[in-house]
């Protein structure tokens, strides 16, 4: 019998032994229980640091997120609680040959939803060939018909998109969702490569990891690129909904990070077509807006009148070209849970290609069939509401009581259009650092693609865990935490 | 910058030297109460409630002492609240360091109001106040660009001075009429004045401690050296306007400007004698000027009309 040596990794030593592998595909661990090969200078290093000097640095990594104010908002609990984001101190690696499979994969998305947003608001090509129903394009709650006719310049419609990515236990990464709105998050990426960096200096010595702090730069380069034209020097902004919206922080942070301006609705005005911001220097046009305001809110006049978080006027601005604003208006019809069941016949439809990355098997429960095999199987599927998103209006089978499928059997079978099901995924395990321990946690990836000039994807993305054990939830809202993420040269 | 930004600077160093003042005028009415025959106690905290700009009845409460002290604590907790909340508004265009200070100075005094402390330890809890504002100055002028932010800042607090310090002479005047002799019982209350504007050392340094309400009004409107008189915060609104002005741009203005220099040049140049034979008049007219100031402020750097700008 061969003795467990260096070239032997045995998974039940030091921090490790009470690291459990099951069907989840593990990140770090093979089959075998070997550490795979991008894994295992992280795997060494582990056994080496004592746990206090772990510990240390765990504590340091936590108050250089307190202190830089890293906080988001969870709402329903007595009027917007402050929190610091959870932050595993474990680096999720990633290598290039995966990266490149998602990169390619990522691109052919987002270049076929931009065209199907393009076609769904003008032409209409796909409804009239029956690649989409026309039913569930026109039910879809964030479909704007006030968008009919409107083209985006250079017919980028999604100019930031954040795809949910997980891995299956066969180790291929397939999209659990698209963001197609005013996908956030993309700050605790960066902040979190920062952290680890003054935490971790150690680790970034061994391993060639490729970096990822140009993100706001190619941010303004794709909104510059989308400025309307002819109007030289373009003004960027960032629309915020202001001081009480969950992502603030990451609002100041990348208009700082972009050096352009904060404002708010009440800072912008409409005068002739022509945005304009409030300075005590007089009115400066607006070319460009960042909004990170839902389409709901984003003018008062266009949408929902009891907005007082938009701009009076804006959406007859943007229609007539005098201001850009990413993403477009009604983007989100493409992000609808329900249509995501489409978007691998959009590719072969608008491309000629076969998708790259597959979509997770979906039902539609507007399909009588499919309705009732989910009705009857309720515990072992999950099921969404097709608008919602950060993990609010879902059902999780296999952890539902009884009561909670009957609710949603009676929610279902009176809108089937509101709701999806899925099978319960078992998302990829990576492992997090608990006290002295490493234990495995589920895992998924959000990657931020820019569209502009071309398509840019900053090399790894928000990698979400769900930090209790045995919880497939990432959402942040939902006790979710992040960790870096490496990709490897 | 943006108009919104102006304003919540403006406001948040308003509100912050309102709350500082409101706990000094107090804090020196609390301790004079200590030694201070009881019959006249009225007519002083009614006297307080002039200076706070209250109308001095409320049909809920009758007696003097306690709205004076509800009305202050009102003004004191709101004021710093106020304050709080227009920094939380431009978090990112002020210094981590201000906001912690003001953040921490909001904390405080819920706690101490919660725990009773401003009732049973109200010396102490103006001392909280008025240390922690000048904490809160202090660091603002150390770790914060003095851009036209900050020239918003100076603005805010000494427009808000210098509209409090005239408010308080005039009630004073008011009831202690110039051109007489102090008696014994009113020397106190006049120490009272000079220390609700922290001035009674630096008045002493000018005058020796020969109390006389001509020299005190001279002191606290004319004297071009302390930081709390009409005078000295009038130059630095005007200073900080032409620095504003400067970086406006297209909305440069000569208006608001001139409106400043006008209090300013009035407080320079009018002779004593012709201050003192109007006092009245010259306290409400420093006044409506803060008033017009403030007005003009408004009109051309944030609530400008949309037509009259695009036509700049």
């Amino acid at each position: 019998m061969a003795t467990p040596g260096i070239d032997e990794p045995r998974i039940a030593s030091g921090p490790f032994s009470s690291y459990v592998l099951d069907s989840a595909f593990d990140e770090m661990f093979d089959a075998d229980r070997k550490p795979r090969p991008h894994y295992r200078a992280l795997y060494e290093l582990l056994l080496g640091v004592p746990v206090d000097e772990m510990r240390r640095k765990k504590q340091a990594a936590d108050v250089s997120f307190l202190h830089q104010g890293i906080t988001f908002t969870v709402y329903g609990r007595d009027e917007g609680t402050e929190r610091i984001f959870p932050h595993d101190l474990l680096p999720r690696i990633i290598t290039s040959a995966e990266w490149e499979t998602i990169e390619r994969g990522l691109t052919q998305r987002v270049t076929a939803l931009n065209l199907f947003l393009r076609d769904i608001y003008n032409e209409g090509r796909c409804l009239a060939d029956g690649v989409v129903p026309r039913e569930m394009v026109y039910s879809c709650r964030h479909f704007r018909r006030q968008m009919r006719g409107v083209t985006a310049p250079k017919n980028i419609y999604v100019a930031v998109m954040g795809t949910d990515l997980i891995r299956l236990p066969d180790g291929r990464f397939v999209v659990l969702e698209d963001n197609l709105r005013v996908p956030s998050g993309v700050s605790y990426m960066l902040t979190s490569r920062q952290v680890m960096k003054r935490t971790f200096p150690e680790l970034f010595r061994y391993t060639d990891i490729r970096p990822i702090d140009h993100y706001p730069e190619v941010l303004l380069t794709t909104l510059r690129a989308l400025a309307p034209e002819g109007r030289g020097e373009a003004n960027i902004v960032l629309l915020t909904p202001g001081v009480y919206n969950s992502a603030y922080f990451e609002h100041t942070y990348l208009a700082r990070q972009m050096g352009i301006e904060l404002v708010e609705g009440r800072d912008l005005v409409v005068h002739d077509n022509v945005v304009y911001m409030r300075t005590t220097g007089g009115l400066r046009r607006v070319d460009v807006i960042y909004r990170r305001v839902d389409d709901d809110f984003i003018d008062p006049l266009a949408f929902r009148s009891d907005s007082i978080l938009g701009v009076a006027g804006l959406f007859n601005a943007y229609r007539a070209g005098n201001v850009t604003l990413a993403n477009a208006l009604g983007t989100g019809v493409a992000d609808d849970k329900a249509l995501y069941a489409y978007v691998p016949k959009l590719i072969k439809y608008f491309l000629g290609e076969d998708p790259i990355l597959d979509n997770v098997e979906t039902f539609l429960l507007t399909e009588p069939a499919e309705r009732q095999h989910v009705l009857d199987h309720l515990e072992k599927y999950v099921v969404k509401a097709v608008g919602e998103s950060g993990g609010y209006g879902m059902l999780i089978g296999p952890h539902s009581t009884a009561e909670q499928r009957d609710e949603f059997r009676d929610r279902i079978r009176a809108d089937p259009r509101n709701y999806i099901a899925q099978p319960t995924l078992m998302l990829s395990r990576a492992p997090c650092f608990f006290d002295g321990k490493v234990e495995p946690r589920h895992v998924d990836l959000r990657p931020y693609i820019l569209c502009g000039d071309k398509v840019t994807i900053v090399p790894g993305g928000l990698t979400r865990v769900a930090l209790r054990s045995g919880s497939l939830v990432v959402n942040s809202s939902q006790g979710g935490g992040s960790k870096d993420t490496w990709v490897l040269q | 910058m943006l108009s919104r930004v102006a304003e919540s600077l403006y406001w948040m160093s308003r509100y912050l030297e309102r709350a500082e003042h409101t706990a000094r005028v107090l804090g020196v009415q609390l301790t004079m109460m200590l030694e201070q025959d009881p019959a006249s106690s009225d007519r002083r905290w009614q006297r307080v409630l002039g200076t706070l700009g209250h109308p001095g009845s409320d049909p809920e409460e009758s007696d003097p002492f306690a709205l004076a002290q509800k009305h202050a604590l009102r003004q004191i907790t709101g004021g710093i609240a106020s304050a709080r909340e227009n920094a939380r508004q431009v978090r990112e265009q002020i210094s981590s360091e201000m906001w912690e200070q003001l953040n921490r100075l909001f904390h405080e005094v819920r706690r101490m109001e919660s725990a009773g402390l401003w009732k049973t330890q109200p010396l102490d809890f103006v001392a909280v106040i008025v240390e922690s504002s000048h904490l809160v100055q202090g660091i603002t002028d150390s770790t914060m660009n003095h851009g036209e932010g900050w020239q918003f800042i100076q603005v805010g607090r000494y427009i808000e001075r210098a509209a409090a310090i005239a408010r308080l002479l005039d009630v004073y005047f008011n009831e202690f009429p110039a051109g007489q002799p102090i008696d014994s019982g009113d020397h106190m209350e006049w120490i009272g004045l000079l220390r609700s504007c922290t001035a009674f050392e630096a008045y002493c340094k000018v005058y020796t401690a020969d109390l006389r309400p001509e020299r005190v009004a001279e002191f606290l409107l004319l004297n071009s050296e302390f930081p709390h008189s009409v005078r000295f915060a009038a130059d630095h609104v005007q200073r900080s306007l032409e620095c504003i002005n400067e970086a406006a741009a297209s909305r440069r203005s000569p208006r608001v400007a001139k409106i400043a220099g006008r209090l300013s040049a009035g407080l320079m140049f009018t002779p004593l004698d012709e201050v003192v034979a109007g006092l009245a008049e010259f306290f409400a007219d420093i006044q409506v000027q803060c008033a017009r100031i403030h007005a003009a402020i408004y009109e051309v750097y944030i609530t400008y009309s949309i037509e009259a700008a695009i036509e700049a």
